[in-house]
């Protein structure tokens, strides 16, 4: 009973957040949505009815399947070598993973073109090499484009889900199945997966939830002639303004995403007690064999360069004219220059708007900064909760919630925010609030997956021991828990940050123009003709990666690498 | 930038969200002005309104035109703003339909050809116009000493097989304006088997005007040299060149009702508490202080006449004299089905 009461404490503040801006902006557009067809079931029935609307709900469990597969195909191997072997530039590769996942889809997009475009500089190469008139690789707008860039944004989640947690198994088991005469693959099979297959379903389904949910992947890699179900909410809301239909699929892919999540709570929630942990530290030892360190040597660096190709194939564009002469559009120009960069500082329109880079640095961090607060306030205490022994029903009813919002429509979500969040107190639709709220949104969960397990690790023993002490309450937190959860907290900060750095589409729906972010001034060059422009856009995607490469790299560097489950 | 570092901490360490509203009884009045993200503005246009009326304006933005319109709509009941600027001829009955305007007969309205007045109750007001034409690159038709299109039949030849490039529109708001000019060119009952012929000749489409322009088109090194773009993107390039150009890289097709017109517009929005300051700001969009400054903003031109246009936007211009003709009322009763229509005939 009292245990159900700090619980309930506890989850007030995350409640009153969910409940003001995700639950009721969401419920007030879905009324909204089904009043417009005078009925519930009939937007259903008409989509059950519809070829074209089942053929999407069919391609979008199609694509992202196969996407998860690809991405795990990837990232185990890799999350393997970085569980069990020591070598050198191992935080530097975990960081370059997780730089794409932050980044805006525009820029992944840019980065991409850059270097598998018509004038990317693999087709540059290709067609000078060999003399072609044609392109010789066409990736923009082909099934082969959502594949790569899902594995590119994602692979770093198994990296850091199933590697973390295989970094902490003890080698004896397997050691054990050896020593009884069982081969690598019989170890493997019956004694290592069976081990790591919480957290290899947990990872497997958290990348399904990024893929079955993505937008600006499908919209710019994929192209028209793939629909899922997020860019057909997007269609029927913007192009048609079905609204009815629109609500129905955005339904359609939240329970589909709250089954997920479902899952992949209760499956978290068994990483916490497994069988034998031990440091990483001790377990990871150098490769066995010559041959071992050849091979891994290859497979690490070409994950390396898997990562580490579009994003630099764009910085290298930021500092290359983009116009020569007439009729070297086809081939690669010589010509280095950081004209670019510099003309970011200058304003060539008087434009009201206008913005030089380092207002719109401000401008990202004063946003992420308010994200790193208001996601650690409401996620403290939800971790808190969490973390709690005795599993109070309430955190476990509550836990998948907190992971809805990355399942949701934002294209819903945001249409909601315009219908409910109108009238004082709660007129938020114009403040520029609204951006750190939206990204508290998108960050908690993921502050909630990195502090709870930190908070989990607290031994009821040292609480004990500091109060039998003469610790007051106060004291207990201030000097145990504080100091344990520190680097929790920061690594947990940092992400939060780094999320809302590159978020674009969120920050788009309610930008006060005369304070755009950095991805919002990137799409704003985007569109528009002229080389100088294209060539600012590169420049200031290159800034954005740096900045989030920064707070990757930082993330390394102070990481626990024996809790935490993202 | 200061305000908004205020606004947020004083909001944040409250923690009452709402304890923060900008409350300012004397002093200026503010006026709300949402708009859609391609709207620019000089500074000292917009600061000589706000001095001239003692009133602060602030901008908006909430998504492409399409988008923006749909949120009007959505708050038809609660307003977002004063006024709404933005909309346009492809979108208006959605927005006149939805209610969301009072209507305003401007004084500057006598000065604006009737051509541009769409709406007869004064609801949405013009404020300026561009033409979505196709666009080719002039030096890819020379090396290939080949004909660059004349009109859109051309594009059915098989010389020009594979050469195009196309925005979806559903998508894009050229795309959709594209797909009108080739209903108004080809009518109703002709526009299907057009594209039926344009896809039997390796038309690309593409979901948005920067994938077409900057990946697809060869001007910037795609294999597609025509791509649907403005009748102002040749002079715009020119302008944002890197170095000083003196002669087009790219033109646009104007003949015979190959483009379409789109009209942008502005309305006070229905249930304004600035009724009066409102009013101010759509004379003074239509008027020449705010007509001249347009086209460099937002590459788009005065419907006002007596708007002087600058040299460099004018210098390589090719304007069509006569684009396709949709009715307003075409439009919206067969926006939607079109689309669908064009989507099942060339995506599916």
């Amino acid at each position: 009973m009292r245990n159900n009461l700090v619980s309930a404490t506890l989850w007030f503040l995350p409640l009153v957040f969910l409940g003001l801006f995700y639950f009721y902006p969401l419920g007030s557009i879905l009324a909204l949505s089904f009043n417009r067809s005078g009925s519930l079931l009939q937007p259903f029935l008409d989509l059950l009815a519809s070829a074209p609307l089942r053929g999407v709900i069919g391609f979008t469990f199609w694509q992202a399947s196969l996407s998860t597969l690809l991405t795990l195909a990837v990232g185990l191997p890799a999350a393997y070598l970085l569980a069990r072997y020591r070598f050198p530039g191992k935080s530097f590769l975990r960081a370059l993973s997780g730089v794409p996942f932050v980044l805006p889809t525009l820029v992944v997009a840019a980065a991409f073109d850059a270097l598998l475009g018509p004038r990317g500089w693999l087709n540059l190469g290709l067609r000078q090499l060999f003399g072609l008139d044609a392109v010789p690789i066409h990736f923009v707008n082909t099934f082969a484009a959502i594949l790569i860039a899902h594995i590119f944004y994602n692979t770093t989640i198994v990296l850091r889900l199933v590697g973390d947690f295989w970094a902490r198994l003890s080698p004896r088991i397997e050691q054990a199945a050896r020593s009884l005469g069982a081969n690598s693959w019989q170890t493997f099979r019956h004694v290592t997966l069976p081990l790591i297959s919480p957290a290899l379903a947990a990872a497997a389904l958290l990348v399904f939830i990024f893929d079955f949910t993505s937008f600006g992947v499908i919209l710019i890699l994929g192209g028209p002639r793939f629909a899922t179900l997020e860019t057909e909410i997007y269609y029927q809301t913007t192009a048609l303004f079905d609204l009815p239909t629109a609500a129905a699929l955005a339904l359609v892919q939240l329970l589909c995403t709250l089954a997920l999540t479902l899952i992949y709570t209760r499956l978290t929630s068994r990483l916490s007690r497994p069988v034998e942990l031990r440091a990483p530290s001790v377990i990871t030892r150098p490769f066995p064999s010559r041959r071992a360190r050849f091979l891994a040597s290859v497979f690490l660096l070409f994950l390396a360069l898997f990562f580490a190709a579009p994003l630099g194939g764009l910085a290298a564009r930021s500092v290359t004219r983009l116009e020569g002469d007439r009729g070297q559009a086809t081939s690669v120009q010589p010509g280095l220059t950081l004209d670019y960069y510099a003309a970011l500082g200058e304003d060539q329109r008087g434009n009201i708007f206008f913005a030089t880079p380092t207002e719109t640095v401000r401008t990202s961090f004063l946003y992420a900064g308010s994200t790193v607060f208001l996601a650690l306030v409401i996620g403290l205490p939800a971790s808190w909760a969490l973390a709690r022994r005795g599993d109070a029903l309430l955190s476990r009813l509550l836990d998948p919630l907190l992971m809805l919002p990355l399942g949701t429509s934002a294209v819903t979500l945001g249409l909601g925010f315009i219908v409910a969040l109108n009238s004082p107190p709660l007129d938020l639709r114009a403040s520029p609030l609204l951006v750190p709220l939206a990204h508290t949104l998108v960050a908690l969960p993921f502050v909630v997956r990195s502090l709870a397990p930190a908070l989990r690790s607290i031994r009821p023993r040292l609480h004990q021991a500091a109060a039998v002490l003469g610790a007051a309450p106060a004291q207990v937190v201030r000097h145990v828990d504080v100091p344990l959860v520190g680097r929790a907290l920061i690594v947990s900060a940092l992400f939060a940050f780094a999320l809302s750095i590159g978020e674009f589409g969120a920050t788009a729906m309610i930008a006060r123009p005369e304070y755009p972010t950095i991805p919002v001034l990137i799409y704003r060059l985007l569109s528009q003709p002229g080389a100088l422009t294209y060539g600012q856009a590169m420049a200031l995607s290159t800034i954005l990666m740096l900045v989030t490469g920064g707070g990757m790299l930082a993330i390394e560097k102070l990481r626990v690498v024996e809790i935490g489950e993202f | 930038m200061k305000i908004s570092l205020k606004f947020l901490l004083c909001s944040l360490l409250l923690g009452a969200l709402a304890a923060c509203a900008p409350a300012v009884p004397e002093g200026p009045r503010t006026l709300t002005v949402m708009t859609h993200d391609s709207f620019a503005v000089s500074e000292e246009v917009v600061a000589a309104f706000e001095a001239e009326h003692n009133a602060d304006v602030v901008f908006l933005k909430l998504g492409d035109a399409g988008e923006a319109t749909n949120k009007a709509v959505l708050a038809a009941d609660v307003p977002l703003a004063d006024v709404f600027y933005g909309v346009d001829n492809t979108f208006l009955s959605r927005a006149l339909d939805g209610g969301i305007f009072e209507p305003y007969q401007s004084p500057v309205l006598a000065d604006i050809p009737d051509e541009f007045e769409l709406d007869p109750e004064h609801r949405a007001l013009p404020v300026d116009y561009g033409d979505v034409c196709l666009n080719y690159d002039i030096a890819y038709f020379a090396d290939n000493d080949t004909a660059p299109p004349a009109n859109l039949e051309d594009l059915l030849k098989p010389e020009y097989a594979s050469l195009l490039v196309v925005e979806n529109p559903a998508t894009s708001s050229p795309g959709l304006a594209f797909l009108f000019a080739t209903i108004g060119h080809f009518g109703e009952d002709g526009y299907l088997d057009y594209w039926r012929g344009l896809v039997a000749n390796d038309v690309k489409v593409v979901n948005d005007w920067e994938t077409a322009f900057f990946t697809e088109f060869s001007r910037w090194g795609g294999e597609r040299p025509i791509v649907v773009s403005y009748a102002s993107s040749p002079p715009v390039d020119l302008i944002f060149a890197e170095e000083p150009v003196d002669a087009p890289v790219t033109a646009a097709v104007v003949s015979d009702g190959s483009c379409f017109r789109q009209i942008e517009f502005v309305g006070i929005l229905k249930g304004t508490q600035q009724r009066e300051l409102a009013e101010d700001w759509i004379d003074f969009m239509l008027s020449t202080t705010f007509q001249e400054d347009l086209p460099l903003q937002m590459f788009v031109f005065p419907v006002n006449p007596n708007a002087q246009l600058q040299p460099e936007f004018v210098n390589f211009l090719i304007e069509p004299e006569e684009t396709a003709l949709v009715s307003p009322a075409d439009i919206a009763a067969h926006r939607e089905e079109w689309i669908e229509a064009w989507t099942d005939t060339v995506l599916r």
